[in-house]
């Protein structure tokens, strides 16, 4: 495998494996990622809780606690000047180069991630601050802009706002003015929109694409939310513990699912079109049976196996292959040509 | 104290009618927070209602205050007939048996130091289950009847998933056979996978038992497949309410419309293209004068300002809070 990226790739993780290794116990939290990023373009990671997106985008971001560590595999990543680098083989302080200027991540719960104590204007400054020369005044003009680019109404008068002074829904997006105030080419939004209510869901989704529009960023998108990855992404993978087991562009995903498991969870997601008969009567929702295994004790074969309805003998002897499914996508089962 | 009511009759009196319900808490200084605001519906016997709506829309203490576990600032929930506002301390106590809760979070509301035998045989002491073999056998009885195996009983919450967690706090609640059931948000702190088996298992219940179901939910689309009628709240307040299939296909109040306009649909093909609800709910310490929705509204006028809009009938039992919603 060599460095090369393809023109138009901002971002390529390749079979990247993150492991929490203890004396007991190796959990392979991450277990041999692959996917592209294209300039300008949004991916939207999607999986349950304990399939490792979280996890792979804390390893892309250089966020990972103990005991995790990146056990292999490279996250190759295209800054500005078109200089390649192999995040994976970041050492701490090498993420101080890219992190912020290059590559910003958002957070589900924003209150976690602002500083109780400081105006929502001295953070934003800040954040400018550390990575240009720029004076105080200067600072504060820049975070009022920025304000006011994530529509923030009256924005004047809340730059001396603090964080608890804010609804989620503002605090959110003060943190996506942070994340954006130093024009970064990758945003990580590792589920930006779970902790919102739908109406305010929809007003940061809008915000993110017409920002996206207009800075030409790069948008890595962690959800659990099939409905929000049909709003946002322009490429889907789907994850499994700890593995990708489809990926597709997002209208073909929608269109055709080539691995059992992306079916099954659209099919479980309920719809009254198709789940309600004409009288209102109810049919049984499909449901994929049993729960996600734990990670450090997946079956040998196939890890979707056990709660397959495609299953067959050879999906217990050996794990499978992601291999080229649709025409532009690939799929981590055996029988995917026969879905 | 019970009304004697005839079989016939029964059938038309609703389990439960819900008049005026208003919860109000006290703010810090003084102020007070108007959490539940004049809200009515009627719970039909053995049918299941939805009450959604955004975080601050009170749907939660709404149906907390139902139970009284908070105490209902005003209004009455006649449950069988009997005021249950109005019931001393004890007498509720009695009631309790016949009206039971599923809460949200089955990591939290369960007791991690209890065997699953314990947490269900404290619900059946509750109702003066005696103990012994007999209540070994219904404890079993109540596992399988919410797809865990009988041997389950032995084990201890943190030894399973979260879907299986709350097939327990199910369990739990049907333990004393109730009638009436209120599901806070049953699913949506489990994975999407988990979700389908356990909305499957409240509605088989619902029609094995012949439960009577308060059903709280943020997700339309899960209310939409499950309730046969549905309330809409916003700030405390009905918006709009009545068969699932009137509101949901033929939603009145702008506010309805736009929450299901906004919620996201897994179909790349049928985006939005516009946001049709600007700002935030506003605080309930001071909740807009008129309509609540009126300052987030795209179709508010002045006289939204004015007064309160009365919740009106427009037929089919389809009812709606907004002085435009014959327009």
């Amino acid at each position: 495998m060599t460095d090369a990226l393809a023109a138009g790739t901002i971002l390529s993780v390749r079979d990247l494996k993150t492991w929490f290794v203890t004396r007991r116990v190796t959990a392979k939290a991450v277990d041999g990622v692959t996917f592209d990023l294209r300039r300008g373009e949004t991916l939207a990671v999607v999986g349950e809780s304990g399939s490792g997106k979280s996890v792979t985008s804390l390893s892309i971001m250089g966020l990972l606690s103990r005991p995790g560590q990146i056990a292999g595999g490279k996250i190759l990543f295209r800054d500005r000047a078109e200089r390649l680098h192999d995040l994976a083989s970041f050492a701490p302080k090498d993420f101080r180069k890219v992190r912020g200027k290059e590559i910003a991540m958002i957070f589900q719960e924003p209150m976690t991630s602002l500083n109780p104590l400081y105006t929502v204007g001295d953070q934003i400054g800040e954040m400018i601050a550390l990575h240009e020369p720029i004076g105080r005044q200067a600072a504060r003009q820049r975070a009022l802009a920025m304000l006011k680019h994530v529509e923030i109404p009256d924005a004047a008068s809340r730059l001396d706002d603090y964080p608890h002074q804010m609804s989620g829904g503002m605090r959110q997006r003060v943190m996506i003015a942070m994340a954006l105030a130093c024009k970064p080419s990758l945003l990580i939004a590792d589920e930006p929109t779970t902790a919102l209510d739908v109406t305010i869901q929809a007003q940061i989704l809008d915000l993110l694409r017409r920002l996206q529009a207009e800075m030409g960023m790069s948008i890595l998108f962690i959800t659990h939310n099939l409905g929000v990855v049909a709003e946002i992404a322009h490429n889907v993978v789907v994850m499994y513990a700890g593995r990708v087991v489809e990926q597709a562009p997002v209208n073909d995903l929608f269109a055709h699912q080539r691995h059992p498991y992306t079916r099954g969870l659209l099919a479980c997601t309920p719809n009254a079109a198709r789940d309600l008969g004409d009288d209102g009567e109810r049919r049984a929702l499909y449901s994929i049976p049993g729960s996600v295994p734990p990670i450090t004790d997946l079956p040998p074969g196939c890890a979707f196996e056990p709660r397959c309805d495609f299953a067959i003998a050879p999906c217990r002897a050996v794990p499978p292959p992601l291999v080229p499914a649709g025409p532009h996508g690939s799929s981590r089962c055996i029988r995917s040509a026969e879905l | 104290m019970s009304v004697s009511v005839t079989r016939e009759g029964r059938q038309e009196t609703p389990l439960l009618s819900v008049q005026g319900l208003t919860k109000y808490f006290p703010a810090r200084d003084g102020r007070i927070v108007h959490a539940v605001e004049d809200v009515s519906f009627d719970v039909r016997r053995g049918s299941t209602v939805g009450l959604v709506g955004e975080s601050g829309s009170g749907k939660t203490t709404a149906g907390r205050a139902i139970l009284r576990l908070v105490e209902p600032s005003g209004g009455r929930a006649l449950f069988d007939g009997i005021d249950l506002f109005s019931l001393s301390a004890r007498d509720m106590r009695a009631y309790r048996q016949r009206l039971q809760i599923v809460f949200q979070d089955p990591f939290s509301s369960l007791n991690p130091r209890m065997r699953i035998a314990a947490i269900i045989g404290e619900a059946l002491d509750a109702r003066g289950f005696p103990r012994g073999q007999r209540r070994a056998e219904r404890v079993a009885e109540l596992l399988t009847l919410v797809g865990l195996s009988p041997d389950h009983a032995s084990r201890y919450p943190h030894e399973f998933s979260g879907g299986q967690r709350q097939r327990i706090g199910i369990a739990r609640a049907l333990a004393v056979e109730p009638e009436f059931v209120v599901a806070d948000e049953p699913v949506s702190a489990l994975d999407v996978s988990v979700q389908a088996q356990v909305l499957n298992l409240l509605g088989e219940l619902q029609k094995r038992l012949g439960l009577t179901m308060l059903f709280i939910a943020h997700d339309l689309s899960v209310v939409e497949y499950l309730c046969d009628e549905v309330v809409v709240m916003y700030l405390g307040r009905v918006m709009e309410r009545g068969p699932s299939r009137l509101v949901y296909g033929f939603p009145r109040h702008p506010y309805t419309k736009a929450l299901l306009a906004t919620s996201p649909v897994p179909d790349p093909t049928r985006r939005r293209t516009h946001v049709p609800l600007h700002g935030d709910i506003p605080s309930p310490i001071d909740p807009p004068s008129g309509c609540v929705f009126r300052t987030r509204c795209p179709e508010a006028i002045a006289a939204c300002a004015g007064v309160v809009p009365p919740v009106e009938a427009i037929g089919g039992g389809h009812h709606v809070a907004c002085i435009r919603h014959h327009e």
